[in-house]
């Protein structure tokens, strides 16, 4: 996508280059014609009918300030079970998805760096799961979730200490 | 010799960032020697300064890296017909290295080599080879191969090549390179991660686990035509592929039934069957060298641990019973050997276990290892580790005595994996 919009903005600049390159004088500017818009009178039922117009109330989803901002359950080290601080961050978003049955998450699940990437993979992949069990019991249907894991090749925080790890240790909820 | 040598590689490296900034050029460091190491001493070819590389360096780097060999200096020798082996004898060479370097019409080079033993008083090998100048590294190599095997008695995979992933920032590459670090070619680029590549048999194609879908989906990208195939996409993740001998099928681990299973699939695509059955995790499947069986990861006992099944699922013997952490089984082409990573005592080290005598052997005093991979020989571990807070690569005689360390100039390079023999 980057490289398109690069490419398009190489192009253009070559476009652009390209117009420069061919001789241009800017003492002359070409004439300009006006012409006079032709006077005509639109027939009534064209400009007495209205057109309704509904505002649309915000998306709870939208909301910075909102319950359903906060996307993420952390757990703790060697634990696969969502937290007594991550329980309402669930229930918000199966409340949300319950009434929004045409939206779909992922859950990404995230480990610390220690360890293997693949095994990591795997524990990641139980932190998911641990959260798309929570959301299916509040009644949210398989199909608006899929359990995905990142494993530990997406830190949120970058440190190698206890603290940054306290944050990798996490599930992200994703709307697609 | 030490710094003189040290001096070259920096200017080297200076020389390629310089040229080619984007690229991950590797530097190797070598320490320790080989129990019995071999005195062969190596003439420069005769007029070699017309080729692009100076194919004797090539093959004196190459049999010193081994540390198999001790090298000596034989300086040049132009006529390669009429050598006095009893004088190298004396000198203390076992074995002498002389060649020749021709520039064709075409631009091609022929290296023409000699193997000969001051022992037997005799040539104990020849290889005439007719090399495109960006393929006349590769024409040393398979010298210094043929060196190799002919003295050890082992098949040499010095013209074998390494793949792994180079991260700096979000920019992720995938990149293969000579098992020397040289040439390196970038097969992949990603703003997402690229983890877990495997080789096909063959050495044409690499499986791979990339999270350009915001979740991890299996890529098999055949390296020549570029052309990549999904291998599995299911809902969940889809992780850890390892091919089977004949190149046929991937093993793999898929979440789609809730938790990460093995299962199998065709490497060009479909045919995707469960074989693990466990309630927790199974996962990093390895064929065995005869494709019979599954070496594997699984938690079914609790921590992590590498079991085996049979190909087609059934029952699993555990292997491993030392720690509570071990991972990333692979397993040695002869089939006898498991090296695998092991965390005791708050350190991931490199361990290679003998499956005979289920004897352990420790290969590394980092604090941080994994993903390991043999080479195709059996007699080396290529595998990721952390030096001075950086990852690294690192290379390991599997007799713990040569260590060889590949870093590179910014950012980390990881998830090495040790590519096939090729034709």
């Amino acid at each position: 996508m980057g490289n398109v919009k690069h490419l398009a903005f190489i192009i253009s600049s070559a476009a652009l280059l390209a117009a420069c390159s061919s001789p241009v004088k800017v003492t002359e500017p070409a004439p300009v014609v006006e012409s006079k818009p032709a006077e005509t009178t639109a027939p009534a039922e064209q400009t007495r009918t209205v057109a309704p117009v509904e505002t649309k109330s915000i998306d709870p989803l939208d909301d910075p300030k909102g319950v359903l901002a906060n996307r993420s359950v952390y757990f703790d080290f060697d634990s696969y079970v969502v937290r007594e601080d991550g329980k309402p961050v669930v229930e918000n978003h199966a409340g949300y998805l319950t009434k929004n049955s045409n939206r779909q998450i992922l859950v990404q699940g995230n480990t610390d760096e220690r360890g293997g990437a693949e095994y990591n993979l795997a524990l990641g992949q139980k932190r998911a799961e641990a959260v798309r069990k929570s959301l299916t019991a509040l009644g949210v249907p398989e199909g608006q979730i899929e359990a995905v894991s990142l494993g530990k090749e997406k830190p949120k925080a970058e440190g190698h200490n206890e603290e940054a790890w306290a944050q990798n240790r996490r599930a992200d909820i994703v709307y697609k | 010799m030490r710094t003189m040598k040290k001096l070259n590689t920096l200017i080297l490296t200076a020389g390629v960032l310089a040229s080619l900034s984007a690229h991950a050029q590797l530097r190797v460091e070598i320490t320790g020697v080989g129990s019995n190491q071999i005195p062969v001493a190596v003439a420069a070819f005769g007029d070699e300064s017309v080729s692009p590389t100076q194919i004797s360096k090539i093959i004196k780097t190459d049999l010193e890296r081994s540390g198999a060999f001790k090298i000596i200096d034989a300086g040049t020798i132009a006529d390669t017909n009429n050598v006095d082996l009893a004088a190298w004898k004396a000198k203390g060479a076992d074995a002498l290295v002389v060649g020749t370097v021709q520039k064709g019409a075409d631009g091609s080079f022929t290296v023409r080599y000699k193997l000969m033993s001051t022992v037997q008083n005799a040539k104990l090998s020849q290889l005439d080879q007719q090399a495109a100048p960006q393929f006349t590294r590769l024409a040393g190599h398979k010298i210094a191969d043929d060196v190799y095997e002919k003295l050890t008695g082992v098949r040499g995979i010095f013209a074998t090549r390494i793949a792994y992933v180079t991260q700096q920032g979000r920019s992720y590459r995938l990149e293969v390179a000579d098992s020397d670090g040289e040439n390196v070619q970038l097969a992949l680029s990603s703003n997402e991660p690229i983890i877990s590549p495997s080789w096909s048999p063959d050495g044409t194609k690499v499986a791979y686990v990339s999270f350009e879908q915001k979740k991890p989906v299996i890529y098999v990208q055949n390296l020549i035509t570029r052309q990549r195939t999904v291998i599995a996409n299911e809902k969940g993740s889809n992780s850890a592929p390892s091919w089977s001998p004949d190149g046929s099928r991937i093993a793999l681990a898929l979440s789609k039934s809730g938790n990460t299973q093995v299962y199998i699939a065709n490497s060009t695509g479909g045919g995707i069957r469960r074989i693990s059955n466990s309630s927790g995790i199974d996962t990093e499947p390895q064929f065995s060298a005869d494709g019979q069986s599954i070496y594997f990861t699984s938690d079914r006992s609790g921590g992590p641990q590498i079991y085996r099944m049979s190909a087609n699922g059934g029952d699993a013997q555990r292997v491993t019973f030392t720690g509570s952490y071990n991972i990333s089984p692979r397993i040695a082409s002869d089939g006898k050997s498991l090296a695998y990573i092991s965390q005791r005592g708050g350190k991931f080290q490199l361990y290679v276990m003998d499956l005979a005598s289920g004897q352990e052997t420790r290969l590394s005093d980092n604090t941080n290892d994994q993903a390991p991979s043999f080479a195709p020989n059996g007699k080396y571990i290529l595998y990721s580790t952390e030096s001075g807070g950086r990852k690294a690569l690192a290379v390991v005689s599997v007799d713990g005595r040569v260590k060889q360390r590949l870093t590179i100039q910014a950012g980390a390079i990881k998830e090495p994996t040790w590519g096939p023999f090729m034709k």
